[in-house]
Order: C-alpha cells, then sequence, then structure tokens
C-alpha cells in the first residue's frame, strides 16, 4: 500500500508552475540557476566566521554587544527581502494579513492568510516515505530566478565575517543561497538552501544542518528561527531546504516546560516537552557548536532512516532545537483524522507545530482559541508509547555517534571550563562597548 | 565608541545626579543597574557586593549586557524568560544560573523590575538583583535545596541580616544533618559537581523576600536622587503622558533601530510624527519635546523642491513607497540633501497604522563602513520597523499597535 494526501501545494517560486504547464526547457531566458544563466551570474555573497569554542561554550554567538545594534546578517535579509517587496515579486503583502496572539497560557499565534493557496490545485502527496529520491522533473531550486535569490551563504576562508556585495556564483562549488519565499506566512520569510547544485533531496545531513545553524547563530536574533519539515511531515518540495522568518514574539513552545532526560559526553542537553500538545526532544548547549549540530543532525539522520517524519525548529540565536516526530500525515492518509480538523486545511509544519497557526479561512481565524490550537497539535504528536520507542532509537543514535565525535575532539575537551570562561568575558569586552565590530570587510 | 563609553558614565548622573553614586554604595545588596535606551543595553551601575559575588573588577561589568554572566549550564527558557520581560517592560523573579570570573558555576535568585519616568512612562532603567542561591550537595546526585522558612519557626531569623537567606538556609541544613560551622563556611564556595549544577536549585520565600526588599532598596535612591534633577522616576508605570501615543513595547523595539527614521500617524490629524529615533534627533538638531506632534514639513525650506514634495504626498495617498532625493533643513538653518524613503507600515490588522521615513544624509552615505549600501541599510531599516509594529500591536491584550 502507498499513503498518499492530497494538499495544496505551496508557490515558494514565481518560476513554479503546475505540474502541466511544467518544463517547456531550453533555452529558458528566465535568469535562473541552471547551467543556462548562472555564467557571467552575479549574487552578494555572505561569508560567515566559523565561531571559535569558547563564543559558542558560552552560549553567547557572536552577539555579545547586545540586542541593539541590528546584526549584520539580520540587516542583510532585512534590506534585501524588503528590496524584493518593493519590486513586487511576492504573491501577496503578508503585512495585510491579519494576525494576533490568542489569549492564554502559552500566546498562541494566529494569522489569517486567504492568499496563500490561492489558484493552486491540490496535488497528490506521497507521505509514507521520507527519504525520496531528487526528482529533476519536479520543481526544484535551480529553476527560482535569480531576482528571487538575496545572497549567497558560506563558511569564509580566513575565519572573519566577510560580504562581496556582487560575487560570481561559482557553479564548480554549488553555493548555499538563500532566496525568498514568495508565498511568505511573516515578513523575511526566506528558504535556505544548501549547495543548491547538488540538488540534494530533503534529508539532513551533518554538514546542511550545521550550515542552517550557522545562519540561525549568525543572524543573532532571536525572533529569527530556522525550520525544517521532512518528508511525510509536509514538505511540499524534494529539494532540501530549510525555511526562516521574523516573528517577535515568543512561541509556544519555546515557552513549554521541559524536563531533563539525559545530557550527552559532548555536553548536549536533551529533554523532552511536557505539557505541550506535541511530544518532542529539545537540544541545547553543547561544548561547541558542531557537538549540538551533530547530536541533532545525527538524531535526524536516524528518524528519516527509520521513516519517521519529522520537524525541526532551530530557535533562540541556534541555542535550542527542538525537534518534533510526527504522524499526522499518515493519519490523515489512513483516514483517521477529523472532518472538522481536516475542514481547517492547517497543514501541521514545523511552523503550525511551533504554535504559529496560519489560518485559511476567517472563520478559524475568528473563533481561533488556545483549546482549538491544542485539539489539532494533540492529532499531530506521536503517542507516549510511540514516543518513547522513537525516542529510545534517537538515543541508540546518537549515544553511538558522540562516542565518535567525543574522540575527535577530547584535546577540546581537556580544557578546562575555567578559562573559557574567563577568556569569554575577555572577548566580549570589546564587542559590548564597540557596536560596529559587526561590520565586516567589503572586498569588491 | 568614545561616545557609548561617555554615555554610559554619563547615564546615571544626568538622570540621579553626581552623587547618587555614593548612596548606592551604601547598599550592601548585588545588585546592578542598566540603561535599555543605550545601544547593546549595558549595565551602567554595578554594586561592590555583586563584584565579590562575581570575582569580576567593575571595569570589567560596566558596559556589558548582563548576558555575559551566563554560560553553557544556564536555562535558556529561563533568559527567554527574562528576555521577554525585558521586552515588556515588567518585574521578573526568577532562578537562573550565572559564572563566576573563574569559571565556577552558581545558581541566584534573579529578581529585576523596571524604573520609570513620572513624565512619559518611558523605561529609564532596570534594576537586578542577585540573591546567590545555596545547596546541599548530596553524595546521590538528586540535590534540592531545603526551604529555608522551615526553621524560621525556631527563631533562627536573627542571623538572617548577617549571613543572607543563602548562607542561613544551609546551615538550617546544617542543623538538621551536616553540624554548623562546616556549612557556615563552605555555603558559597562548596564544590557542586558539574553534573548536579544543571538541577534547578530553590529559592526559599526568605530568599524572595530578601531580593524584594533589596529592588525596594534600590529604587529609593533612586527615585529620591531623581528629585534632585527634577527627572522623577518611580516602580510603577504612570500615564499622566501626552507623548505616550505608542505602547512601551513598541517603542523598546524601535529604539533598537539605528538609523535615522521617523513614524508619522495617517489617522491624526495634519499626520504628525509619533516616533523620531536617536539618529533622526541628531541628524535634524531637534529635540524629541520639538519635533514630536508636528508634521514632518519644518524639515522643509525656501529651497525645498515643491514638485518632490508633490510626489511624495502624491505616493502617501497611494499608499505606496517612494524613495526622493530632497532638500532639507536642520534647526540651525543648515541644509543637507536626505535621500528620503518613505513607507506605510501595517499593524496586525493588516492596516496601514503609520508611514515610516528613513533619512539619509547624502555626503555621509558611506560613513559607518558597513558592507551594506545605503539604500539596503534603508530598506533594512523599513524591514525592522515593519516588524516591530506588526509584532508589538499583535498581544493578546494591546489594543493599539
Ligand atoms: C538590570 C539587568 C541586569 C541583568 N543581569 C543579569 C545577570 O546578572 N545575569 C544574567 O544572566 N542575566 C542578566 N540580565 C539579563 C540579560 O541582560 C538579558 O536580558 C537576557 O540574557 C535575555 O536577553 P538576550 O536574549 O538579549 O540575551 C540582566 C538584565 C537586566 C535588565
Amino acid at each position: 500500500m502507498m499513503l498518499r494526501i492530497k494538499r495544496v501545494p505551496t508557490v515558494v517560486s514565481n518560476y513554479q508552475k503546475e505540474e502541466a504547464e511544467e518544463d517547456r526547457v531550453g533555452g529558458c531566458g528566465r535568469n535562473c540557476l541552471r547551467s543556462c544563466c548562472i555564467p557571467g551570474s552575479k549574487l552578494p555573497l555572505y561569508a560567515y566566521k566559523k565561531l571559535d569554542k569558547v563564543a559558542c561554550a558560552k552560549g553567547l554567538p557572536q552577539h555579545e554587544s547586545g540586542e541593539a545594534p541590528i546584526a549584520f546578517l539580520d540587516s542583510l535579509v532585512l534590506g534585501q527581502w524588503e528590496d524584493r517587496v518593493q519590486r513586487g515579486l511576492f504573491r501577496y503583502d503578508v503585512t495585510a494579513c491579519e494576525t494576533k496572539v490568542i489569549p492564554g497560557r502559552y500566546g498562541f499565534v494566529a494569522q489569517l492568510n486567504e492568499g496563500r493557496h490561492l489558484k493552486k490545485r491540490p496535488t497528490e502527496f506521497r507521505v509514507d516515505k521520507v527519504l525520496q529520491p531528487f526528482d529533476e522533473n519536479k520543481f526544484n531550486f535551480t529553476k527560482v530566478g535569480q531576482e528571487e535569490v538575496l545572497f549567497q551563504f558560506e563558511a569564509s576562508e580566513d575565519g572573519d565575517i566577510q560580504f562581496f556585495p556582487s560575487a560570481p556564483i561559482d557553479a564548480e562549488n554549488s553555493p548555499s543561497v538563500v532566496a525568498i519565499n514568495v508565498s511568505p506566512i511573516e515578513y523575511g520569510h526566506v528558504l535556505l538552501i544548501p549547495r543548491i547544485l547538488d540538488c540534494l533531496p530533503q534529508r539532513i545531513d551533518r554538514e546542511s544542518f550545521l550550515l542552517a545553524l550557522h545562519m540561525a547563530a549568525e543572524a543573532g536574533n532571536p525572533y529569527f528561527r530556522l525550520g525544517y519539515n521532512s518528508l511525510g511531515a509536509f514538505a511540499t518540495i524534494n529539494h532540501l531546504h530549510f525555511q526562516a522568518y521574523f516573528l517577535a514574539v515568543p512561541f509556544p513552545i519555546e515557552k513549554a516546560p521541559t524536563k531533563k532526560v539525559t545530557t550527552l559526553d559532548g555536553g548536549v542537553k536533551i529533554s523532552e516537552l511536557v505539557n505541550y500538545p506535541v511530544r518532542g526532544l529539545v537540544l541545547e548547549g553543547g561544548n561547541t557548536m558542531e557537538h549540538l549540530s551533530y547530536a541533532v543532525s545525527d538524531a535526524c539522520i536516524c528518524l528519516q532512516d527509520n521513516n519517521i517524519p519529522y520537524n525541526v525548529l532551530i530557535a533562540d540565536c541556534g541555542n535550542r532545537i527542538f525537534l518534533l516526530p510526527q504522524c499526522y500525515a499518515e493519519k490523515q492518509a489512513l483516514g483517521e483524522v477529523s472532518a472538522e480538523l481536516l475542514d481547517t486545511q492547517v497543514n501541521p509544519a514545523v511552523w503550525e507545530i511551533s504554535g504559529h497557526m496560519v489560518l485559511k479561512r476567517k472563520k478559524d481565524y475568528e473563533e481561533a482559541s488556545e483549546e482549538n490550537a491544542w485539539r489539532l497539535l494533540a492529532e499531530v504528536s506521536l503517542s507516549e508509547e510511540r514516543f518513547q520507542e522513537v525516542t529510545a532509537l534517537i538515543f541508540e543514535a546518537i549515544a553511538s555517534a558522540d562516542n565518535g565525535s567525543k574522540d575527535l575532539n577530547e584535546e577540546q575537551e581537556a580544557k578546562p571550563e575555567a578559562t573559557d570562561e574567563v577568556k569569554a568575558i575577555n572577548n566580549s569586552s570589546h564587542p559590548a562597548i564597540v557596536a560596529g565590530t559587526q561590520e565586516c570587510l567589503v572586498l569588491q | 565608541m568614545e561616545s557609548q563609553l561617555g554615555l554610559i558614565e554619563q547615564s546615571l548622573n544626568s538622570s540621579y545626579s553626581l552623587w547618587v553614586r555614593e548612596a548606592l554604595d551604601e547598599i550592601p545588596d548585588n545588585f546592578t543597574i542598566t540603561d535599555p535606551c543605550i545601544c547593546g543595553h549595558p549595565i551602567v551601575f554595578v554594586s561592590r557586593g555583586f563584584l565579590k559575588m562575581t570575582g569580576y573588577s567593575k571595569n570589567e561589568v560596566i558596559g556589558k549586557n548582563g548576558r555575559v554572566f551566563q554560560g553553557p549550564k544556564t536555562c535558556r527558557r529561563s533568559v527567554m524568560e527574562v528576555r521577554e520581560a525585558v521586552r515588556e517592560e515588567r518585574a521578573i523573579q526568577l532562578n537562573l544560573l550565572n559564572y563566576r570570573k573563574d569559571g565556577r558555576p552558581f545558581w541566584m535568585l534573579f529578581h529585576m523590575c523596571p524604573v520609570f519616568s513620572k513624565e512619559d512612562g518611558r523605561v529609564i532603567n532596570f534594576i537586578a538583583v542577585q540573591v546567590p542561591l545555596s545547596r546541599k550537595a548530596r553524595r546521590s546526585g538528586s540535590v534540592f535545596c531545603r526551604n529555608g522558612v522551615i526553621l524560621s519557626g525556631e527563631g533562627s531569623m536573627i542571623n538572617d541580616v548577617v549571613y543572607g537567606s543563602c548562607r542561613k538556609e544551609v546551615r538550617s541544613d546544617s542543623l538538621l544533618e551536616l553540624g554548623p560551622v562546616l556549612a557556615l563556611d563552605s555555603a558559597l564556595d562548596s564544590d557542586v559537581t558539574e553534573l548536579e549544577i544543571e538541577e534547578p536549585c530553590e529559592a526559599s520565600d526568605l530568599d524572595k523576600i530578601r531580593a524584594a526588599s533589596a529592588i525596594n532598596r534600590v529604587l529609593s535612591v533612586l527615585t529620591h536622587y531623581s528629585e534632585s534633577t527634577g527627572r522623577l522616576v518611580c516602580g510603577k508605570r504612570c500615564y499622566l503622558s501626552a507623548l505616550g501615543l505608542l505602547s512601551s513595547s513598541l517603542t523598546i523595539s524601535l529604539g533598537r533601530i539605528k538609523q535615522s527614521f521617523v513614524l508619522t500617524d495617517p489617522h491624526l490629524p495634519d499626520m504628525p510624527i509619533v516616533y523620531a529615533s536617536d539618529a533622526f534627533l541628531k541628524l535634524t538638531g531637534y529635540s524629541g519635546q520639538e519635533v514630536l506632534g508636528h508634521n514632518c514639513r519644518f524639515l522643509n525650506g525656501e529651497d525645498t523642491d515643491s514638485s518632490t514634495l508633490y510626489q511624495i504626498e502624491e505616493s502617501i495617498k497611494m499608499e505606496q513607497a517612494c524613495t526622493v532625493r530632497i532638500l532639507n533643513y536642520r534647526k540651525d538653518k543648515s541644509s543637507f540633501w536626505n535621500s528620503l524613503h518613505i513607507s506605510p507600515v501595517r499593524n496586525a490588522s493588516g492596516k496601514i497604522a503609520y508611514f515610516v521615513g528613513v533619512h539619509m544624509e547624502e555626503s555621509c552615505n558611506d560613513q559607518g563602513g558597513r558592507g551594506l549600501s545605503p539604500e539596503m541599510r534603508q530598506l533594512s531599516t523599513v524591514g525592522a520597523v515593519k516588524i516591530a509594529v506588526r509584532s508589538s500591536s499583535m498581544g493578546a491584550g494591546s489594543s493599539k499597535s
């Protein structure tokens, strides 16, 4: 048996056509990111500084200088995004969509978005396979227009933040890029597409997840979060991507109490969400950013290898990561979801699970309550029994990987923590006063 | 950079006079005072007790944001709660794990509250009191703090003043189990192992009272000295203000945006300015009082091109964004070329609540040296303003943006 659901796919690019209209191949002429258009093309390039372990161990990635100066990456995303607003590239003005915090303990956020799914026919999606091969014939991000791409994002060679307003696209190296989502669910909605030209399927690997974590840390804004949906957990495009946007209120999932389960050798603390409608794990801390990143990506790899759909939220500047295995699509395909919930057409992907509910019907928006949100999300969650099973699988996977990485980093870990602390505060003494440390080198 | 240090130096003096420091130094508690109006929200005063507790020198603390005392084992959820309290300008009391200079972590009861200006209800400062908490190290690893109240019935309150509730607490435990002498000295220095430190430590009611009364001591000194400058402050928000046109959470978010910009309200007669950034005041030479409530036309002068003004008017009518180059005048009558970008800004109900005007003095375009072009920085300001307005007006209780 094959499980499928029908849903309206989200239009993330202006070049995303109905499958039927798709592919008038050749010559292109639309300035895309494929070999036809890349030669001679340029895009801004932001090269981030790999965080040293002190800064990270301190839990203070890069933004010691405080909340006041808008961090560089933050400004870059905002400025480029607003530029695309004024160039009219979005399908609607998301700031014209009504939104509110629903009264209640958790503060679920509701948005009425009637435009997001207009003019699209429902399409069938296979939901019982978390890993599917990349399909050249379906829409993928190499087909977006270059005007939809905001900048290239990569690690800096010499360890300093660098910005090149106009850098050639090096097809050989398959750049990672940040592009707009033309159907935004909040201001600044972008997609991070790791090594775009490699055409990776939607599947987490260590390197790509670390890239996403760097983006969160680099933006240094707790209200700029990244999210990931696996296939079977409401990803609609099978081309590796993370999403991100700005929403300057805490998400309910961030407020949920947690219960510590364990601390890994690398210092990563793992907790369980308690008193939240969706069961999930929270990973935080870690002696280095890599420790945290590898723990999460190993957990994700374990889930996808076991064919368990999941969502990931990267919150708090990359300091807290929520991992949420789910089973809604499966239930939906099996006809186990009530008509009442289905009627809302809410697809519980990472943002909805985190407490940001995008509603399509005015009625649902007006009647939105903590109780309704809770009822929907409760359907997304694994049962307690299944969750414990899945958690056990994850721990097994992480534990074996953890031992591996520990050996690699033995030298670093041997250092006494005290020294790190002293260094950290010494380091931060300048940025705290000199707002301009966030400045970066401009090379033309 | 100089000016940042200067601002920090001046922060207390200007609100509370030169003498306030001496009075604050008399207060024995561990506390810090921050100034949210200075970029980075730095600490502008630190008590001796705090320095002793953390092992830092004064110079190492002044100018830093309070978050530098956090570390790998600090609970991020608690940090988020503090962040939200600061954003919403309300008091908060919670347990927080911090680190001393030598890297040793310790638990404290963290009590923070805003200090408001009586005149316009703005937050002038935040005060935070840090009461160290101690715990018994148990061999089993399951550690908790005994509630200090247990012993208060046995007449041990007397020592509270001397040792602080944390020590008293250990002492009370010690009376029960360890023997007093040992516990008294090791209360703060006891080596809590790495594993144990993560377990949350609980504060007793006495700790909580102690924190609250320390806050009151600091608050009353600040209130007292604010009388000498005439800039009265108080611990409760006062709504006397005529200028309180924006919600405070919006004002805070806007305060973080460092570019020169103003917000105008198209729903008020003659579309007056309801917010002017510090950079705008600096650029034009006016004070906040002089511009708030006025239409932007005071920036124009003899040689300002009227067709440009017409163009601006038209875009505002059409509710569209526009960029123009316009000759503007400062308070001292000197003129400058302003590349002005104007854009409508919507609130959470999706309606246009304001227009934002972002100014860029042409000759200075390339100062600042940031990698972003002036146009990009201008647009990023528009984006940041849009997010601030939208987010601050979606609150469960807030009716006005
Ligand atoms: C007056 C004041 C004092 C503070 N002192 C401390 C402190 O001693 N230790 C600490 O961990 N955080 C302290 N903080 C909290 C941080 O400054 C900051 O608000 C918190 O980390 C959350 O915001 P962030 O996300 O910008 O870091 C203090 C905040 C204020 C307003």
